[in-house]
């Protein structure tokens, strides 16, 4: 008796994640029994999934942190964040997916594969142990090759392959690193690792570190584990680009920050996690410069943002503001990021940056929520990504990477670049040659596009207020 | 009162960008707005009583970003109200001007709304980031100005000047935030910063700090090296937004240097004041050589305003040679403020002025004009009356700035009077500038040339006429700039 009760006060703070795991499952066997027409009734379970999701997610904000299972999961202002920034960006991009998705074959499938792998990048994120870091590591990849394959056209099918080949190899650099410290500092758990390898030779720890981060890397999209995030973002359906481009981020980065901050400090760490940055950020940027599909362009230019957001992580423990910087930076990127997919997820047809010529005029509403995200994507003031850059910027020089700083501020202004590149058909009117293409947008994508951008700037103005309490 | 000075053109930009008026509708509400603006500005100016050191008239603060202690915290003092007021009567200027243009009034008005919120508030912001935000801001406005309204090469020029202007505030930002993990506490309090001067004695830091604050402003300013945006920017915006990036927005930059590379980091500023002095030194020869050397008029203006800023930089300069007597050096920062001002209603009223070429011929160039004068004898008067007061003849307000800014520094390091030729060179090149489009026999495209209407009249007087006020009856400005000129070189002096 006792032993069930201490059971499910161990359960409690896990609420979040046991809802998303159900809402999963009864989207799925829902979908099985409910005829094409009416699977709508699946995104009406994976809806109230995560918005049940969501209300335990702020209840347990409002408590105290614990750690679960023997310390083996952190239910922390992290997770809790982390929880917050993955339920909200699932519930847009299923929002947004209304369109795309309804009376497709797969529709309920899709849910149960959204709602898994929100469940995983959750998990990730507030992983203690390196164990449950694979257990979240497998959970939050199986969705994520079935949602790129699920659009089903060739450009889909290479794009699964490349994301499944690379989870794989990545994956099993993960293993090996997470089987090497295991085995050295005696122990998976992270508390025990700065006391379990203290006295070891640091190189050993420094290679388990690195494929550690390396394989984590695929998750987050950054340099090496990269190639398969543009590929994804041009060949996937818009939903699932919106989803496999932000929410896998989220989990995977603050799984990077815990594990930098818990390796010893001979381990350097975060001058591998600070050449990381540097090189997404600048890879990421160059490859976006001349690219024609707007999707593949934001693909590259979420590589670039994995960049920035790993300033913070390097300069983990050596500044006080280096995780709330990361977590309003995360927040900020999945609300634009998704934003800006929202806008291609309303226009299908616009598969090139000269289709958007005129949308201003069309569209105005439209045309200012891309503006708006890119913008934010950029870092001007006042959206979500200009908190975060400022955050992160002032964390990075206070852990004393000035130079990571000065990369990223040139990185930021060639970014603007390609997100012009961009920006100036939209406001510009249609020549009297051009044929103007037709915007006709989806109603819920659109809705969900202006949603997001209104969430930009709320959050751009107003999270610096509780930047402080986190 | 500050708050809504500054926040009312915002609130009529989201309704003007969001309800589909009619353009007319449209531009009486810009109208509207800007007589409102003009009103809570005379009640400011009236009420103002110069606050004491390190204090501000009018201030407010709210906390805003309380993790890296930044507020919403604005203020105004003897630096920022003339420039406050600057920004209102340019922006009403332009209200009037724009008054007969028919390419999408309502957006176009809704935009400038917005640029005049952001520019109000650089200038009141006591807050570094608070500063950025609408520093940054600034530079998307007038993007979108170049590009929607601009003609010629419109877009390259205003990716250009986006970039480039980009790529200045986010070196700025570095700054920023240099002095803010330098401070401690931690924060970006702009009063809290210049008491505690934070980087006082930390030798080469200091120094790099100050390259970045001066870097990013000097971009925006723009002095030589960092000017080559400007021409371009200038030649294909239109008229109203030249005037207003002109006569406005390149004040964001030299405010920049009084109110926060000085102040924030004296030792810094004392040490590469030679340098200062000398790019100051540069800009207004090299300004004012390549300007001689332009044959279309917007170009010859647009570089005009290199060497006139260049003034402003060398008197900023000379205040930080701490060899110089203190009164002397005074009077510099007095002469660059009051310079700041000057430059704003003159160039604004040149640039309204050669955009009156583009509506009517759609051409800048000096040589395909002539003998105006006959057709157009308004046109002619107003232009030769804002040529005379940017080369800085008296009884017009640029000659109080330059004879206080070559005083002052001449005063506090000598070596300033090498830029004296620019005066000279300015002058040569508005007379021939002169003689080539108004005098002489009418040929062209000055046949039929119709001349100033009303509306573009009533835009342009008010301008020169504050600045022949400015020029005869000086005190009521200088009586507020000169308290704070004397706060300034305190705090450089520490």
């Amino acid at each position: 008796m006792s032993e069930t009760a201490s059971m499910s006060a161990e359960l409690a703070p896990l609420l979040p994640e046991i809802l998303l795991l159900l809402g999963a499952v009864a989207a799925l066997l829902a979908g099985s029994f409910l005829p094409r027409e009416r699977q709508w009734v699946a995104r009406i379970i994976a809806v109230t999934a995560l918005v049940a999701a969501g209300v335990a997610t702020g209840v347990g904000l409002a408590g105290s942190d614990s750690a679960v299972f023997d310390g083996t999961f952190a239910a922390d202002v992290s997770t809790g964040v982390a929880r917050a920034i993955v339920i909200g960006a699932t519930l847009l991009v299923i929002s947004m997916g209304t369109e795309e998705l309804s009376g497709q074959t797969r529709e309920s499938e899709t849910y149960a594969l959204l709602l898994l792998g929100a469940l995983g990048a959750i998990v990730v994120a507030g992983a203690d142990d390196l164990l449950v870091l694979v257990a979240g590591f497998l959970l939050a990849s199986i969705p994520l090759y079935a949602l790129v394959g699920m659009s089903r056209t060739a450009a889909g099918a290479e794009a699964a392959m490349k994301t499944y080949l690379l989870g794989a190899l990545l994956g099993i650099l993960l293993l090996a690193g997470v089987t090497l410290l295991s085995a050295v500092a005696g122990s998976s758990r992270y508390v025990d690792m700065a006391d379990g390898l203290g006295g070891v030779a640091g190189g050993l720890v420094a290679v388990g570190g690195v494929l550690v981060v390396g394989g984590l890397m695929f998750k987050a999209g950054g340099v090496p584990g990269h190639f398969w995030v543009p590929d994804a973002a041009q060949g996937a359906g818009g939903t699932a680009a919106a989803f496999v481009t932000t929410v896998p981020k989220i989990g995977a980065l603050v799984a990077v920050y815990r594990i930098v901050d818990a390796l010893p400090d001979d381990a350097r760490l975060r001058l591998l996690t600070a050449v990381i940055a540097a090189l997404s950020m600048t890879l990421g940027n160059l490859a976006a410069f001349f690219q024609q599909d707007p999707r593949r362009l934001l693909g590259w230019s979420t590589v670039s943002q994995v960049g920035y957001l790993l300033v913070p992580v390097a300069a983990a423990g050596r500044s006080e503001l280096a995780l709330p910087s990361l977590l309003v930076y995360l927040a900020g990127y999945a609300v634009s990021n998704v934003t800006a997919f929202a806008v291609t997820t309303a226009l299908p047809g616009h598969r090139s940056l000269a289709d958007y010529r005129g949308l201003a005029a069309a569209r105005p509403w439209l045309a200012a929520s891309l503006l708006v995200s890119l913008l934010s994507l950029v870092g001007t003031p006042p959206t979500a990504v200009f908190l975060g850059k400022l955050t992160t910027f002032t964390a990075g020089w206070d852990g004393g990477l000035q130079w990571l700083v000065l990369v990223a501020v040139l990185n930021s202004v060639a970014s603007l670049f390609y997100y012009l590149r961009w920006i100036i058909p939209t406001v510009q009117p249609v020549s009297g040659k051009a044929t103007s293409h037709a915007h006709t947008a989806g109603p819920w994508a659109a809705g969900t596009a202006i949603l997001g951008a209104a969430l930009v700037l709320v959050i751009g103005i107003g999270a610096g207020l509780v930047l402080g309490a986190a | 009162m500050l708050t809504v000075l500054i926040f009312l053109p915002l609130l009529a930009a989201g309704v003007l960008a969001v309800l589909r008026i009619p353009d007319r509708a449209a531009k009486v509400g810009w109208l509207a707005v800007s007589v409102v603006e003009l009103v809570l500005l005379l009640v400011i100016w009236i009420g103002y009583r110069t606050p004491p050191p390190g204090g501000m008239a009018l201030a407010q603060q709210v906390p805003w970003i309380p993790g890296v202690a930044s507020s919403y915290s604005v203020g105004v003092d003897g630096l920022s109200l003339p420039l406050i007021a600057l920004t209102v009567v340019v922006f009403a200027a332009c209200a009037v001007f724009a008054w007969r243009d028919r390419h999408r009034p309502r957006t176009q008005a809704a935009l400038f709304c917005f640029l005049e919120s952001m520019c109000l508030g650089v200038f009141a912001a006591q807050d570094l980031v608070l500063f950025f935000v609408f520093f940054d801001l600034t530079i998307v406005g007038m993007y979108f100005v170049i590009l929607g309204w601009g003609h010629g090469h419109a877009g390259r020029s205003a990716l250009k000047f986006f970039l480039y202007t980009f790529l200045g505030s986010l070196v700025l930002l570095l700054g920023f935030i240099g002095l803010y993990v330098a401070a401690d506490p931690h924060t970006f309090e702009m009063a809290e910063l210049t008491r505690q001067a934070p980087l006082q004695g930390s030798g080469w830091v200091g120094g790099v700090v100050l390259a970045a604050v001066v870097i990013g402003l000097a971009i925006k300013t723009p002095t030589v090296p960092f000017h080559t945006w400007l021409p371009p920017a200038h030649t294909d915006a239109p008229a109203i937004g030249s005037a207003v990036l002109a006569g406005v927005m390149l004040k964001l930059g030299t405010y920049g240097f009084v109110r926060i590379a000085m102040p924030m980091l004296p030792e810094a500023w004392q040490a590469w004041s030679g340098v200062i002095i000398a790019v100051g030194i540069v800009s207004v020869l090299y300004g004012a050589l390549v300007a001689l050397a332009q044959t279309n008029v917007k170009r010859t203006i647009a570089y005009t305003s290199v060497n006139h800023m260049g003034y402003v930089i060398l008197a900023v300069g000379a205040a930080g040679v701490l060899t110089g007597n203190a009164t002397s050096r005074q009077v510099a920062v007095t002469g660059a403020v009051t310079q700041m001002v000057s430059h704003g209603l003159i160039t604004a009223a040149l640039f309204l002025l050669a955009g009156v070429l583009h509506d009517r011929r759609g051409s800048y160039e000096l040589e395909d004009y002539g003998g105006l004068a006959k057709p157009a004898p308004r046109f002619a008067g107003f232009f030769a009356v804002a040529a005379f007061a940017s080369l800085g003849i008296p009884a017009f307000s640029g000659f109080i700035a330059e004879f206080q800014i070559f005083t002052g520094s001449i005063g506090a390091a000598a070596v300033t009077a090498l830029a004296l030729p620019g005066i000279l060179i300015v002058a040569a090149l508005f007379l021939r500038a002169l003689q080539q489009l108004l005098t002489g026999d009418v040929r062209g495209k000055s046949h039929g040339f119709a001349d100033l209407r009303t509306s573009e009249t009533v835009a342009v007087a008010p301008l020169l006429l504050l600045s022949l006020i400015i020029g005869v009856l000086p005190r009521f400005l200088l009586d507020i700039i000169e308290p704070a000129a004397r706060v300034v070189v305190d705090l450089v002096s520490r």
